[in-house]
């Protein structure tokens, strides 16, 4: 097991850049999932740690040891590919076996080793099939045993459930997890899932377009997102992102976010007020966007009113769209709404768990 | 009560007894042997037929110009004392074997180079096809220019400029030069097709795998006798039987370089089938040589059929 330690890592292809220094330090034992949405970098990232791609610019080290021109074989790290990769003309037991005949292990480790990785993934009944004979959940489970067989320092997932079907996703997300809680070995997990991040994570690494927006752990960067990006990519349903100014000591929701006329209605146009979370105030007028979790509206006899659009039930909460203020918020309520579509209901965030972004940088305004 | 502008018109699609002909286009077995009976005939006419006929002739004693009567196996029992047909059996043999492999050899190692991130890929890979796109004629014409006693442009090369012989190599005037010769242009001509093929092949193969293989250790000669070669291995199986099919039955470009000679030792069977059989007139014998070749044919398709049959790693469910 061991640290990684990625410092300021660069990446392009030809006049490309991908990435533009990336700094990331990993605990051993600790499960870092990188995630972000799709051409943000991270499987160029993963693929750089694991030797596939070689860096432009920075350093990697896994333990210590800087493997900017270590060989893949050496770095002592596992991979399990997005497809994969299993070797078809190979049974199980020697998909498992093959890097360590290929180190020319004595047989009867490689048998040791084999069947401890195969009880752990209750692979056994399944050692002499081919990779074609088994299903999506089995041959992800026999890439991961691929990779417990090498006893690994790093294991490296690249979006390893992106095949699988919702439900299966779901059960083989838990059995990594638990895995890992088993193995304690360094894991850096490549997803573009917010809830496969959320839920697998120690420490999630939010990526867009290169860079690192924010490194923290799941309810850390669910309260406190640290700028609009990450305040929008992680939850779900989305946060709530309402354009703005501040106005008499409260968020005016502002559509054309045009001047306010000096000394106006509180609430200019839609006449609405949005409650400000608590501590330390912008100055007033400035340019915000406020932002609320759906989960975070409140049903309020004296709230905003809110014209629905759509309701969803999912049984456990009802989601809702509504028109608010000359807003299109989204709502989810734990209790049974009974108004139909078109009717009004009365909400309000909670001021305690609402967020305000700068309206200009993005970054989170600290409250 | 309100008065509606709308009138409800009711109209329901009139239902009308279908022809016919309509009904003979619904029909299935109807609709099955009109489809599939221009293959059926195309078949018939240009394959059993002329495969008959041969069979027959092997078995009479036509010549060109006068109907022959059944002779049983006579054609093939003066054969069998016939020195120059066991010529062409041998070197038919020796051909097909001696160019395969070299065809395999370096058209595999071309397509491992194809398979590269090249610069100028596919104008690479264009120009890789065009001894394959030349009609063969034409290429056998070109080869024996370059194998002419005089003026070959080897002897030329090999004597006048870099001073490596004293002498011209008579290329096509002994027996063994002109074995060679042949098989050198035969083996020119079927690489394309073999490292093409191949191409293809190592194309199905994911890219990942290697990656996978990387990681595991596996260096560059291990993730080929690892990874490439099995997995190539059901399509190197075609390649390999459609590849010994043509050059077990190549008749242009000997025909057209040595016709056989010199003293019949570049005959093919298929080059001294058309020999006894047309120019010669002994149809009935030039079919004999001609049916003695279908049981290597059969071979060569029977070992296609077993390597073809599907790796018990092939079977199972569909891929990811």
């Amino acid at each position: 097991m061991a640290n990684v330690h990625i410092d300021n890592v660069r990446k392009s292809f030809g006049q490309t850049a991908i990435l533009h220094g990336v700094s990331v330090d990993i605990a051993d034992g600790e499960f870092v999932v990188l995630v972000g949405p799709s051409g943000c970098g991270k499987s160029t990232l993963l693929r750089m740690i694991a030797g596939l791609e070689n860096i432009t610019a920075g350093e990697i080290s896994i333990g210590g040891r800087v493997v900017n021109n270590v060989p893949p074989k050496d770095r002592d790290i596992a991979m399990v590919f997005q497809n994969y990769a299993l070797y078809p003309h190979m049974t199980v037991r020697d998909n498992m076996a093959f890097s360590m005949k290929l180190a020319k292990a004595p047989a009867e480790v490689i048998e040791a080793e084999v069947s401890r990785a195969a009880r752990i993934l209750g692979l056994g009944a399944l050692l002499d099939r081919y990779p074609r004979q088994l299903s999506g959940g089995q041959r992800q489970r026999v890439a991961m045993g691929r990779a417990i067989v090498r006893n690994p320092q790093v294991f490296l997932f690249d979006e390893p459930l992106s095949n699988l079907d919702a439900k299966l996703r779901v059960q083989v997300r838990a059995e990594i997890k638990e895995l890992h809680q088993r193995l304690r070995t360094t894991t850096i997990y490549v997803t573009h899932d917010q809830i496969e991040a959320m839920t697998m994570a120690d420490r999630i690494v939010v990526m867009q377009g290169g860079h690192v927006e924010q490194i923290g752990a799941p309810l850390e960067l669910y309260d406190r997102p640290a700028n609009i990006f990450v305040a929008g990519f992680i939850g779900s349903p989305a946060m709530n992102l309402l354009p703005g100014r501040l106005h008499n000591g409260a968020f005016h929701a502002d559509p054309d976010t045009g001047a306010v006329p000096e000394g106006a209605a509180p609430a200019g146009g839609d006449g609405v007020l949005w409650p400000l979370p608590p501590g330390g105030r912008p100055a007033e007028g400035q340019k915000v966007t406020y932002g609320f979790r759906p989960e975070h509206l409140r049903l309020v006899s004296d709230g905003i009113p809110a014209t629905i659009q759509l309701i969803e039930p999912t049984g456990s909460e009802t989601q809702v769209v509504a028109q608010a203020g000359g807003r299109v918020i989204s709502g989810a309520f734990r209790e049974r709404i009974a108004a139909k579509v078109g009717e009004t209901i009365h909400v309000l965030p909670d001021p305690s768990l609402a967020h305000l972004f700068d309206g200009g940088s993005g970054q989170r305004i600290s409250a | 009560m309100s008065v509606s502008t709308e009138r409800h018109v009711t109209w329901r699609r009139p239902e009308v007894a279908p022809s016919l002909l309509a009904r003979l286009f619904d029909s299935k077995p109807f609709l099955i042997a009109i489809c599939l009976l221009p293959a059926v005939g195309l078949l018939l006419v240009f394959l059993t037929y002329p495969l008959g006929l041969g069979i027959w002739l092997a078995f009479t004693d036509t010549h060109v110009g006068r109907g022959g009567y059944f002779v049983g196996f006579e054609n093939f029992e003066s054969l069998w004392y016939d020195r120059v047909f066991w010529g062409a059996v041998f070197y038919t043999v020796f051909y097909t074997g001696v160019a395969t492999v070299l065809k395999f050899g370096l058209g595999l190692w071309l397509a491992l180079l194809l398979n590269e991130n090249l610069p100028f890929k596919s104008l690479l890979r264009a120009i890789i096809l065009l001894p394959w796109i030349v009609p063969t004629v034409l290429s056998a014409i070109a080869f024996w220019w370059m194998y002419d006693a005089q003026f070959s442009i080897i002897s030329y090369v090999l004597v006048d400029v870099l001073g490596w012989r004293e002498t011209y190599i008579d290329f096509l005037g002994t027996p063994w030069h002109a074995r060679w010769s042949l098989i050198a242009a035969n083996v020119w001509r079927g690489i394309p097709f073999v490292a093409i093929s191949l191409l293809a092949g190592l194309q199905t193969i994911s890219p990942s795998l290697y990656e996978a293989a990387l990681l595991d250790g596996a260096s560059s000669w291990q993730r080929f006798t690892r990874i490439t070669a099995p997995l190539l291995m059901p399509i190197l199986a075609v390649v390999l039987t459609f590849s010994v099919l043509f050059t077990f039955t190549d008749f242009q470009l000997v025909y057209a370089i040595t016709r056989g000679g010199p003293i019949n030792s570049t005959h093919l069977m298929a080059t001294l089938a058309f020999q006894r059989g047309i120019p010669g007139g002994q149809l009935g014998e030039g079919a004999a040589i001609a049916v003695s070749m279908i049981p290597f044919l059969i071979l060569a398709t029977m070992f296609s059929y077993f390597a073809l049959a599907r790796r018990k790693w092939q079977q199972g469910g569909d891929d990811e």
